[in-house]
């Protein structure tokens, strides 16, 4: 079962994915082995697919470095929960195809380690015998999510979703 | 009702009246590109099968990594050179300088356009007016080879700086201290609409670069700063490139620049914005003057001015690294490098460099760094619990020759130095 990984407030792309780790730095098939290498050693070694990311407000902030989200893609997170998100990251998971879900609530109620299911199409997500409501992702992020990302959305049909 | 300075750009990109929450999809007039993404650009664009639509208004910059620091980095800028001539696009190889800097010095940049930038610091345009914001590679790919981008109007903040800076502080006392106030969320999704009035108006380009860039650690998505003074002299600014007086503003918050003091970012967060005075004495083992932020001719200068016959405190390394070949050359013309050097300063290639700890620089554990670049993030310059304090170049050169968090004033007057 999916569990989820939880860090607090203000989790910056440079604790997601320490610059000096760059693809170009190290090459484009170990990038992702360091995520969180400085903030949660192991990580990535642990993070099995499906696990869901747990984070506090404003989650992301800092470089618009695309492979921070890009590394926990390829890791196998598919969804992240947050109180609120930095404006580059939110676009960013958006264009990879991780949903991005928002609610104080939820990510108040989650704790570390947590086993839990998470519908990504209509935010339900269950722990144990608790139900919790997350917002579904918007139409646009919908359309584009049902093609795999953005890229895969614009590759098909030539143009932006809600075009 | 009136609209603020991002929804007339935005309005004229679209054709129509747009106002803050629309989703958009507009024309871009250039496309910024950095080394560290370069790799992942090409794959998507080579995913999409696509090739830039109009190669005219794609730069890309070597600066990140510049030079190479390794053989991966070698072979990704080979990469970008090759693809370079062979799409036709324009590259700003090794040495030229730091991509905003270069963007603005090149005129890629202009009143009234959209720009976006694989770098978050892609606020910077707005210092020209221009909507600039920055965006991750599967955005800029798409930019690219459409032509176009997605975006939401922004909500705009209002931040209005008033009168003249007493002698010492700086555009970038006054950023830290808009950061401050804005906090390092206040400003997400939104435009930061800067007004310079009552004497501010004569802040230069290069100061209004300085703005317009620590927009971004506000978490803004554009940095715009209405036109005035040196801009307009310098650039062709359109009759409809002002905010209306009646425009609808989130928040409006006001700094009186005769009252400011210099200022300085405690790690590890941007927005921990204190006085220098509440961390003054603070040990330093390093000091970098130079980024996007900071590393133009007058932050050169600046620096010069106080280090002219003083020597950069043993045991301390003071890194200066010129924003791009222009300011090098310039610096090396008036004298100002000379200074620099006889007070102890290593200079590096004109770039990005230590700031995000890739090259150049890296700090070892327990290490304090002060910099005039624009993030202290944990971790960001080198081992984890390394300190990165944000401040001038003028307080940076200080803290240097002083070997602890200093502003020129605490120094010792120069005769009593050599005394």
């Amino acid at each position: 079962m999916p569990r989820v990984w939880k860090f607090g407030d203000q989790i910056n792309t440079d604790d997601i994915l320490p610059g000096k780790y760059a693809p170009f730095m190290v090459g484009e098939d170990r990038f992702h082995t360091f995520a969180f290498a400085h903030l949660r050693p192991g990580f990535a070694q642990e993070v099995r697919p499906g696990d869901i990311l747990v984070f506090g407000r404003n989650a992301g902030l800092g470089s618009s470095r695309e492979y921070a989200p890009e590394a926990l893609k390829r890791l196998g997170v598919r969804a992240v929960i947050a109180k609120s998100y930095a404006r580059i990251f939110f676009r960013n998971l958006v264009n990879l195809g991780i949903v991005p879900f928002e609610s104080e609530e939820v990510v108040d109620a989650l704790e570390d380690g947590d086993e839990v299911e998470l519908d990504l199409e209509t935010g339900v997500l269950v722990r144990g015998g608790e139900r919790f409501a997350l917002r579904p992702p918007p139409p646009f992020l919908l359309e584009a999510l049902r093609e795999g990302s953005l890229l895969d959305y614009y590759k098909k049909h030539g143009r932006f979703p809600g075009e | 009702m009136g609209m603020t300075l991002a929804e007339k750009i935005l309005s004229r990109k679209a054709g129509r009246e747009v106002r803050a929450g629309e989703l958009l999809v507009v024309e871009v007039d250039q496309v910024m590109v950095v080394d560290s993404i370069a790799g992942s650009f090409f794959k998507r664009l080579e995913y999409l099968n696509a090739t830039p639509r109009y190669p005219e208004r794609v730069s890309i910059v070597i600066d990140h990594v510049a030079p190479a620091a390794n053989l991966e980095v070698a072979k990704a800028q080979k990469e970008i050179r090759e693809w370079g001539h062979k799409h036709g696009i324009r590259v700003f190889d090794v040495g030229r300088g730091v991509c905003h800097q270069v963007l603005v010095e090149e005129g890629l940049a202009q009143p009234g356009w959209v720009v976006v930038g694989s770098d978050s610091h892609s606020t910077t345009y707005g210092a020209v007016g221009a909507f600039g914001t920055g965006m991750g590679a599967t955005d800029i790919a798409l930019a690219a080879a459409s032509g176009r981008t997605w975006l939401r109007v922004p909500e705009s903040v209002k931040v209005v700086f008033r009168g003249r800076p007493p002698k010492g502080v700086t555009a970038k006392d006054a950023a830290l201290e808009m950061v401050r106030l804005l906090t390092a969320e206040g400003a997400t999704y939104m435009a930061v609409e800067i007004h310079l009035v009552d004497g501010a108006e004569t802040l230069s380009r290069g100061e209004r670069m300085t703005l317009a860039n620590l927009t971004v650690e506000a978490g803004a998505k554009a940095g715009l700063v209405v036109p005035s003074g040196e801009i307009l002299e310098l650039y062709r600014v359109p009759d409809w490139l002002y905010p209306d007086p009646d425009a609808r503003y989130v928040r409006e918050v006001e700094i009186d620049l005769s009252t400011l003091t210099p200022r300085v970012s405690v790690p590890f967060y941007v927005d921990n914005v204190q006085e220098v005075a509440a961390v003054r004495g603070k040990r330093v083992d390093q000091v970098f003057i130079g980024t996007c932020t900071n590393g133009r001719i007058e932050d050169l200068r600046a620096a010069a001015e106080v280090l002219r016959g003083r020597r950069v405190a043993p045991g301390v390394r003071l890194l200066v690294i010129p924003a791009s070949s222009q300011v090098l050359e310039e610096a090396a013309r008036d004298g100002t490098l000379l200074t620099l050097l006889e007070a102890g300063a290593t200079l590096g290639t004109p770039g990005c460099g230590p700031c995000m700890g890739r090259h150049m620089g890296v700090l070892a554990p327990g290490e304090v760094c002060v910099s005039t670049s624009n993030r202290n993030f944990r971790g960001r310059m080198g081992a984890p619990d390394a300190e990165i304090y944000l401040a001038s170049p003028r307080v940076a050169a200080a803290s240097a020759v002083a070997g602890y968090i200093a502003t020129p004033e605490d120094l010792l007057p120069l005769e009593e130095a050599h005394a």
